[in-house]
């Protein structure tokens, strides 16, 4: 059983106990401790079940690899599935509840799997469940979907009460991991002068350097390593141009030295509303990825039972947190550093039941120290099986080199593996860093000529100590040294000579690879060693893979889904890659390993999305007349990231009933219209009649000072993608008016022209949108409002349609335009932002006896529609060009060329058989479904129903009492008064009669009166 | 070959599964074939099933420079729908549905193809009038949808938020047997087919020239030989434009990588396939418990595959705020796929300027979908030299205009 040693633990407070619970039994630790050493300091082995067989599972490391832990922690709104004990800083009150289990962990109905295994191998999905079809959705994928997932969604209604936040920082030199050999390299980068950021995912410096090297008892410049790291953390401390962080984890990195990282502020001292999570984004000009190695277990029968643990866990556990793995544990390995967690159980009194080392070369310096000690060494052996259910009890030891023949058996309550490390390559790979096979530790390494590399083609990731193959402390510390000192001399940062640190060497005899234990394992006993701990995939599991076919190592991956756990395969992947290549033959770097993608562990959506959510995401625009509207309890409507009035309801009045009462009264009187949302693109320049002239289908350059003129915007392809009015304000300035959700893309677009074809052209551009109000003024009363305020001569011949004058119009400095998209006397009248408000409750009081009110955009839209102008989204829809629409008129005769022209004169495009537009008219007065399509007769030759046009827009006109519409028909304008069927999705079919789409006032005496 | 089923299994079982034959074999290449194959993605693969099923054309060799199913067919959110508006595209796109209704069965393969329905969020009013139109066309065009209101689409999918600060749910385009599959196994189930019909997979195996005869293909030079055909069809997707610049022809494509990312797996709270174009996003939850999550396209061209992340933030955000309960969950792993775009967002099914040569690409953000109606539109073409599927996806439409634009909800009101 495991437990809490007398003495020992330098991170556990023994003064500080914390209460905190685990499947609802109360338990304790100390402050200090992570939630995986006070389980175990509880004797709590068994913690979770796996996903697939629902097998017993234990704690395996000590730190972000592992696969078994994973609990769900807290309730309610703050519950969080998948969360791993051994990064879960303890603290009190924590509650957590194992996952993937039903009734309870002891006992899981799920675990019936298991007993199936033998028919439930890699894959056997793709293979069965095939018939009757019907069963796929109705029987086997409800079943396969209710054993998904490991941890329970949190509640649908939860939210998150945590806040989280993003920080931007550039430095010269990242470095990943506080570890010996990244603390060096920040030393030595920070000496040179350069601006430093050390980040470490832990809460602790240091890294694996006091647990491991001699239980760190080793030295660097013969000061003991622990005290060593303090030293260099207080001389990083002075510098200002350094800053350390810890519990702040690499993320992921991304070309051109862009690194996210994420700091989890707040997670070891919860309360509602704190800062959660930090996300880093980073600009680096180079990185320096010293993020250490991690141990790989060894794949023998048996090895998925609670109690079997990385020799380097059982380290950290007894060295951090005065937990002993067991009382007789067993020790397991093929290479020198497992013997150092034998020699610290014995130092802590804990009974060692043997060291099994697969090995059968030269022992080297340890193996003698262990015969010394007394320790029982069994040479060349092998474990062939673990007795006990639910944790471990004992072993059976057979030869490693043999079939599993049992020469003894040895009882134990744990076993500590080891099966020799392989570096933590995540960050150096994510842009593209390559790897080289290392033939004597038998692991990947960084190949350092083959870095990811910057725009400016210089490698920009630099490897460091462990996690570049530099086991040692001694190479560990000499290779971070080097690598700070290399990256800043890059970025010019020199400093003054630095001596190399010089640490402890230590003879270590040479690793010999163990892929299988035993190594002539029958299938029976690989059907029994597990890779991939939580995905249950075993070797016989990736065998069958290589048997079948799946020779590539992503093929073999996503057949058995070895490495597709939330650990992403820390654990599994090179022992699986192994077990492949052995299978199919060839060597390990043929096979080659799968791509590793970021982010290196499991980051918090919600700190992705940051401080950005609630009103904060994609902030509203406000025009300056949006406090007015919510006042009047106006009823609004999103319009790209504004949001317009749709209608202004009294009352009770429903929706429908208010936009008619808004028509009525603008059509018989006068309304008020905030257009404040209006593009309005300022183009100004010797050549802004040049550049206009381009962009629209109408010619500009020709248009007076003091003149609008109606204008469209074509896509290359000769798509109608904008209108607008433009008024030349003089001779070398031009005032184009977009449309509301247009014209951020608009001006986009004229930039775009500009900066990459026309970029010598005297022209610029701004968009001035949120810098004025627009009112529009819309009725027979409108002149009579606008004259009451005073201060502007806006007669019939003064101001005549499409013109506009400046003036101060009831003291304030206003600009007017005399144009329509109602088809009633309208004038638009823009002034400065801040007078926005102030002109508006002008015109309200001014027209009070007229009734005057405001209207929403559904009641532009019908009036719009009565009069049969066009809506750029409506009639448009990124396949309709102007002369479709019957504005051949607004597109200028004899222009060399504009955007959109050569396009326009394409064989479909001048196809008489094109969909043109015109007015519909139901039959009966009824309103014709928007969207509805008119059909033809017959079959097209792809068996779908021939169609021959379709309702573009669709409205009740109060002014007209019936419906109308506007629509795309084929060679409509040529058949006017035609009858077509509209078929509806309710069931109905309309019928409608070709019309013109002009419906109000088609002399245009109004607008124009 | 030996059928699977689940009998196989429990046989297989009784030997500790030592008995399984290879699921396609690897052979080397003969010296030619009646037709080449470039790119053995999804589409390349059923393109070759189906020359052998419906035209009995099997002396096929289907030629790939990495590993079968590794390009966008391994990298995608395994989305199937077919609620295009488009007539042309409603038709390839409901073909494929409909064949992956009986794919498993047709395939003995189980793709796990799972119509457990797709809904389009309506977010504006702009969306609920195009999303309407969408359903009218679809009546029209055989595909069945429906426009659903808000309260149906709670129903549906509990854990979203309907009254989001930023973009209520208005409704939803709904399309009932849209879904999901296992994009490997659709790639896997294929080539096991194909290879038991006697053709050819040739991995590791990069084409590195086009051989012609007076204007007309004879073969392709490639790293393991030069391999003669009467007939070549290019279905390389984001590479296409290399493989046409060998045969001396242009493709009007750009190349961009797509982002997508999973969470860590939890127990299922959604079945359904959501998608929310005004805030750009997308998700629905795998068998395997993981939320799978689309993005957009990054904005520049590249081949690198890689992920970037402002693309991620933005749908995470955007999705956070859609399904607040997201919040506490966490990105297991993003990744990025090139996706081969078109002006018009639609993909080229084609004969090209060199006789006997055909390409199949441009599938943009939405080929998963679309493989086995591409396959089978593509194989007629191919065999008969005209395909009704395909022809109003011609290279010729790009000279006349005549677009097939899918990207019409762009557009934008006043």
């Amino acid at each position: 059983m495991s437990t809490r040693l007398k003495s020992g633990g330098r991170r556990i407070d023994r003064s500080r106990p914390v209460t905190f619970s685990f499947d609802g039994a109360r338990l304790r630790g100390y402050r200090g401790d992570t939630l995986a050493s006070a389980l175990l300091a509880n004797d709590r082995m068994l913690v979770g079940r796996s996903f697939k067989y629902h097998r017993p599972r234990g704690i395996v490391a000590s730190g972000s690899e592992e696969p078994n832990a994973l609990v769900g922690l807290e309730e309610g709104d703050l519950f969080e599935p998948n969360q791993r004990a051994t990064t879960t800083e303890l603290y009190d009150g924590l509650t957590a509840r194992s996952q993937n289990r039903w009734p309870s962990l002891s006992m899981d109905f799920g675990a019936v799997t298991s007993r199936l295994s033998r028919v439930l191998p890699a894959g056997f999905y793709y293979k069965t469940f095939l018939r009757p079809r019907s069963f796929w959705k109705h029987v086997y994928e409800p079943l396969i979907r209710r054993s998904a997932g490991l941890g329970y969604a949190p509640n649908p209604e939860a939210r998150d009460p945590d806040r989280y936040e993003h920080f931007y920082l550039h430095v010269d030199v990242l470095i990943v991991g506080g570890g010996i050999a990244g603390i060096q390299s920040a030393l030595a980068a920070g000496r040179a002068g350069a601006r430093v950021l050390l980040i470490e995912q832990s809460a602790h410096w240091g890294g694996r350097s006091p647990a491991d090297h001699s239980g760190g008892k080793q030295s660097v410049n013969n000061i003991p390593v622990d005290k060593y790291v303090d030293e260099c953390l207080a001389e990083l401390g002075t510098m200002p141009h350094v800053q350390c962080r810890t519990r702040t984890m690499g993320a992921g990195v991304y070309d051109h030295g862009y690194v996210l990282a994420y700091e989890r502020v707040g997670d070891h001292l919860p309360g509602e509303g704190a800062l959660r999570h930090r996300l880093w984004k980073i600009r680096t000009g180079r990185i320096i990825t010293a993020t250490g190695a991690i141990e790989r277990p060894i794949a023998f029968p048996g090895n998925d039972l609670p109690g079997v643990m990385l020799a380097s866990a059982a380290r950290d556990y007894l060295i951090d947190f005065g937990v002993s793995m067991g009382k007789h544990p067993l020790v397991l390995a093929n290479n020198d550093s497992a013997y150092e967690t034998a020699f610290l159980l014995q130092d802590q009194g804990v009974d060692v039941a043997a060291i099994v080392d697969a090995r059968t070369g030269d022992a080297g310096g340890v193996a003698q120290e262990a015969v010394e000690r007394g320790l029982r060494v069994i040479r060349g052996g092998g474990v062939s099986s673990v007795k006990g259910r639910r944790r471990v009890e004992g072993v059976t030891i057979c030869d490693q080199r043999g079939a599993g023949t049992a020469l003894e058996e040895i009882s134990c309550d744990a076993i500590a593996m080891s099966g020799g490390w392989s570096p933590a390559v995540h960050l150096w790979s994510h842009s593209g860093g390559k790897l080289t096979w290392d033939a004597r530790q038998f692991c990947f390494r960084p190949d350092v000529d083959n870095s990811a590399r910057g725009a400016d083609g210089a490698p920009y990731v630099i490897a460091a100590g462990a996690a570049s193959g530099e086991m040692t402390l001694a190479a560990a510390v000499k290779d971070g040294h080097a690598a700070g000192l290399r990256a800043a001399a890059e970025l010019g940062y020199n400093g003054a000579a630095q001596s190399e640190p010089v640490a402890t060497r230590v003879e270590e005899a040479a690793i010999e690879p163990v892929w299988i234990m035993p190594s002539q394992a029958p299938v029976t006993l690989r059907e029994k060693a597990f890779l991939d701990f939580q995905n249950d995939v075993k070797v016989s599991d990736v065998e069958l893979a290589a048997r079948e076919g799946f020779e590539s190592v992503e093929h073999a991956k996503r057949y058995t889904t070895l490495g597709m756990a939330t650990d992403q395969g820390k654990l599994s992947n090179i022992n699986g890659i192994a077990i492949l290549s052995d299978a199919l033959g060839r060597p390990i770097p043929q096979t080659g390993t799968t791509t590793f993608r970021p982010p290196y562990t499991p980051i918090s959506f919600g700190s992705i999305a940051g401080s950005q959510t609630g009103p904060r995401f994609l902030p509203i625009r406000r025009t300056p007349i949006q406090d007015w509207h919510e006042e009047q309890g106006a009823y609004f409507e999103p319009v790209g990231h504004w949001r317009r009035p749709y209608c202004y309801p009294r009352g009770d009045e429903s929706h429908s009933d208010a936009v008619a009462r808004e028509i009525l009264q603008t059509r018989n009187h006068v309304g008020l219209l905030d257009a404040s949302t209006l593009g309005k693109i300022v183009v100004k320049g010797p050549d802004a009649g040049r550049l206009l002239d381009m962009l629209y289908t109408g010619r500009m350059s020709t248009l007076k000072p003091g003149r609008c003129r109606y204008g469209l915007m074509c896509s290359e392809n000769g798509f109608l993608m904008d209108d607008g009015v433009v008024a030349r304000l003089d001779e070398e300035t031009f005032l184009c008016h977009t449309t509301t959700g247009g014209a951020d893309h608009i001006h986009a677009h004229m930039e775009d022209w500009l900066q990459t074809e026309w970029w010598d052209w005297k022209v610029y551009t701004a968009n001035l949108t949120e810098q004025f109000a627009q009112i529009a003024v819309v009725g027979p009363k409108s002149r009579e409002v606008l004259e009451r305020l005073g201060g502007m001569n806006l007669g019939r011949d003064a101001l005549p349609f499409m013109g506009w004058c400046e003036g101060m119009l009831a003291g304030i400095s206003a600009r007017i335009f005399r144009i329509s998209f109602s088809g009633e006397l309208s004038y638009e009248i823009a002034v400065a932002a801040d007078q926005g408000i102030e002109l508006w409750e002008k015109f309200l009081a001014a027209g009070q006896d007229f009734g005057i009110s405001p209207y929403g955009t559904e009641a532009l839209h019908v009036m719009r529609a009565e009069k049969g102008f066009i809506m750029i989204g409506d009639e448009t829809d990124g396949t309709v060009i102007p002369q479709d629409l019957g504005l051949d008129w607004a597109i200028a005769k004899g222009k060399d060329d504009y955007i959109g022209k050569r396009a326009q004169m394409r064989s479909h495009m001048i196809d008489p058989d094109r969909w043109k537009l015109v007015g519909l008219e139901t039959v009966d007065g009824s309103v014709l479904p928007e969207g509805a399509y008119a059909v033809a007769s017959g079959k097209t030759s792809i068996g779908q129903r021939a169609t021959q046009g379709r309702v573009t827009s669709s409205y009740h006109s109060p002014t007209l009492g019936r419906g109308i519409a506007m629509g795309l028909v084929l060679r409509g304008p040529e058949r006017m008064g035609d009858e077509l069927e509209f078929p509806g999705t309710d069931g109905q079919v309309y019928k409608a009669r070709l019309v013109s789409p002009v419906f109000y006032n088609p002399e245009g005496t109004k607008q124009d009166a | 070959m030996k059928r699977y089923s689940a009998f196989a299994i429990v046989r297989e079982a009784a030997r500790h599964h030592l008995g399984w034959q290879r699921a396609w074999t690897s052979p080397e290449p003969r010296a030619s074939y009646d037709v080449v194959i470039v790119g053995a993605g999804g589409h390349g693969l059923a393109t070759a099933y189906y020359l052998g099923k419906n035209f009995g054309i099997t002396n096929v060799a289907i030629l790939e420079k990495g590993w079968l199913g590794g390009g966008n067919t391994g990298r995608n959110t395994t989305i199937i729908r077919s609620n295009y508006l488009q007539d042309p595209s409603a038709a390839i796109y409901e073909k494929a549905r409909s064949l992956y209704e009986t794919l498993s069965q047709d395939l003995n393969y189980n793709v796990m193809f799972s119509p457990r329905g797709v809904m389009m969020l309506a977010q504006t009013h702009h969306e609920v009038r195009g999303y309407e139109r969408t359903a009218h066309a679809n009546a029209l065009q055989g595909v069945e949808t429906e426009f659903i209101s808000p309260s149906r689409v709670k129903e549906l999918v509990p854990i979203i938020r309907l009254d989001g600060p930023r973009y209520p749910v208005l409704g939803a385009l709904w399309q009932p047997r849209g879904g999901t599959a296992r994009h490997d196994a659709v790639a896997w189930g294929y080539a096991r087919a194909c290879s038991d019909m006697g053709m050819h997979i040739i991995q590791q195996c990069e084409v590195t020239g086009i051989r012609s005869e007076a204007g007309r293909v004879s073969g392709v030079e490639t790293s393991k030989g030069a391999i003669g055909c009467n007939r070549l069809g290019l279905v390389a997707s984001g590479h296409s434009g290399v493989l046409a610049e060998m045969a001396g022809f242009r493709l009007p494509l750009e190349s961009v990588a797509l982002q997508a990312l999973v969470s860590e797996p939890i127990k299922p709270i959604m079945d359904v396939v959501v998608m929310a174009n005004t805030v750009h996003g997308y998700m629905s939850q795998s068998d395997k418990g993981e939320m799978v999550i689309g993005g957009g396209a990054d904005g520049f061209n590249n081949y690198t595959q890689r992920g970037s992340f402002h693309h991620i933030e933005e749908t995470v955000r955007a999705l956070v705020e859609t399904f607040p309960m997201l919040s506490r969950l966490k990105m297991l792993r993003q990744w990025g796929g090139i996706v081969d775009m078109t002006g018009d967002r639609s993909p080229i099914l084609s004969k090209t300027p060199l006789d006997g040569c055909f390409v199949n690409c441009g599938w943009g953000t939405g080929g998963f979908k679309a493989i086995p109606g591409s396959g089978w539109g593509m194989a007629e073409l191919m065999a008969k030299g005209h395909s009704p599927l395909t022809e109003a996806f011609s290279l010729a439409r790009f000279r006349e205009g005549r677009f097939v634009d899918e990207s019409v909800a762009a557009g934008v009101a006043h």
